[in-house]
């Protein structure tokens, strides 16, 4: 029972998931300086599947336990409630003073982009039947 | 005790975020409960709710963060900013199984190419509509047309103008509201209702936070696999914008 406790707290997959952000991150800004730009690529990809390869060997092994669990299940349920405060700190008003043309291209980039989600979802799909 | 009140709320931003969007959460989802009769998700609804703040802070100081330059909701700023939000998104894909995004990884690459192509074709045509002739003006907006991040870093590194610079952001933040906005209305017709669909819906869009928003809003579970080809999206079109567009560009112009 004690042994139990000792390895399942809360923190410790809070840890597991900051820990797979910051190895994903790092790597990312590795992947861009090696390709020659100061950004990141894929960080939160890459940090996304050490978490689901890291959770999936604990659970493999038995030593996911749910209160470790629970440490990282809170983050991904808050969430949503962190895309309103991540909305409410954008520049809205500097979108809409940049002008028509930003406006006009922003639309026109967003409509051929929604009608390219309809032709690529459907494409792939008939390559997968035939 | 005015006093007292401001000086705790000031030392307490993150707190003091936390209240305000659970309050907004709450409005959300109960006035999407009981004036749509859930036809628009609450997620939605907060989402729109906090743009609305955004363009009210943005109005109030001039500032550029939205709600989050009020100085007593500065913590907005922290609790919406990278760090947290890549954590939730991170968060996200506890429980997806590693071949939900293998079994999409191909056409989730070529959405990812797709998307770049297109955004920088479409952003180009827009500003060459406008009037802008040069291949530095026309790659820079395009790049803008892809997320405010590639705008900037396409027209630093081939030396466009600040204004023109400035123009590739707001059209790049044009784009990520819109999509924020949008995507829960056509989710339904274009088939965004499955995990494949969401993967090439990161692809195609890129900006992160539109995605990120826009499938919260939509249906929260499609997350993970809308942020993991967006995550690629920003990074592939730094690299692109400033080479392959920029030569096509101006072999083109």
């Amino acid at each position: 029972m004690l042994r139990g406790s000792i390895f399942s707290m809360p923190i410790y997959g809070t840890a597991l998931l900051s820990a797979c952000l910051l190895i994903g991150l790092t790597l990312g800004r590795s992947i861009g300086a090696m390709i020659g730009i100061n950004s990141d690529v894929g960080g939160v990809g890459i940090a996304m599947i050490l978490l689901i390869l890291g959770c999936d060997w604990l659970h493999r092994t038995g030593r996911m336990k749910p209160p470790t669990e629970s440490g990282i299940t809170f983050w991904g349920q808050i969430y949503v409630p962190i895309v309103v405060a991540m909305a409410a700190s954008q520049n809205v008003l500097g979108a809409l003073a940049g002008g028509v043309m930003a406006i006009v291209a922003g639309i026109a980039v967003v409509g051929v982009s929604f009608v390219l989600v309809g032709v690529l979802t459907r494409m792939g799909r008939s390559d997968e039947e035939s | 005790m005015r006093e007292a009140i401001e000086t705790v709320l000031a030392k307490n931003g993150l707190l003091v975020a936390f209240v305000v969007v659970g309050v907004t959460m709450l409005v959300s989802y109960w006035a999407a409960d009981r004036l749509t009769r859930g036809r628009l998700h609450g997620s939605a609804i907060a989402i729109l709710i906090g743009l609305a703040l955004a363009c009210l802070g943005g109005w109030m100081t001039g500032g550029k963060q939205g709600i989050a330059d009020l100085p007593l909701l500065s913590g907005m700023g922290l609790m919406g900013g990278a760090m947290l939000r890549d954590l939730a998104i991170v968060a996200t894909a506890f429980g997806v199984r590693m071949e939900e995004f293998t079994k999409s990884g191909v056409i989730g690459c070529v959405s990812l190419l797709v998307g770049l192509l297109a955004s920088f074709a479409v952003g180009g045509v827009v500003a060459w509509a406008f009037g802008y002739r040069d291949a530095i003006s026309i790659t820079t907006i395009g790049a803008g047309a892809a997320t405010y991040i590639v705008g900037p870093v396409t027209g630093t590194a081939i030396g466009a103008s600040s204004e023109v610079v400035a123009l590739s952001v707001a059209a790049g933040l044009v784009k990520a509201i819109l999509v924020m906005i949008v995507t829960p209305f056509v989710a339904k017709p274009i088939g965004l209702d499955n995990p494949r669909a969401a993967m090439i819906f990161g692809g195609l869009m890129g900006t992160n936070s539109g995605v990120m928003a826009g499938l919260a809003a939509t249906d929260p579970k499609l997350v993970p696999y809308g942020a993991m080809t967006a995550t690629f999206y920003t990074g592939l079109g730094c690299l692109l914008g400033p080479s392959v567009f920029f030569v096509i560009v101006r072999a083109i112009a």
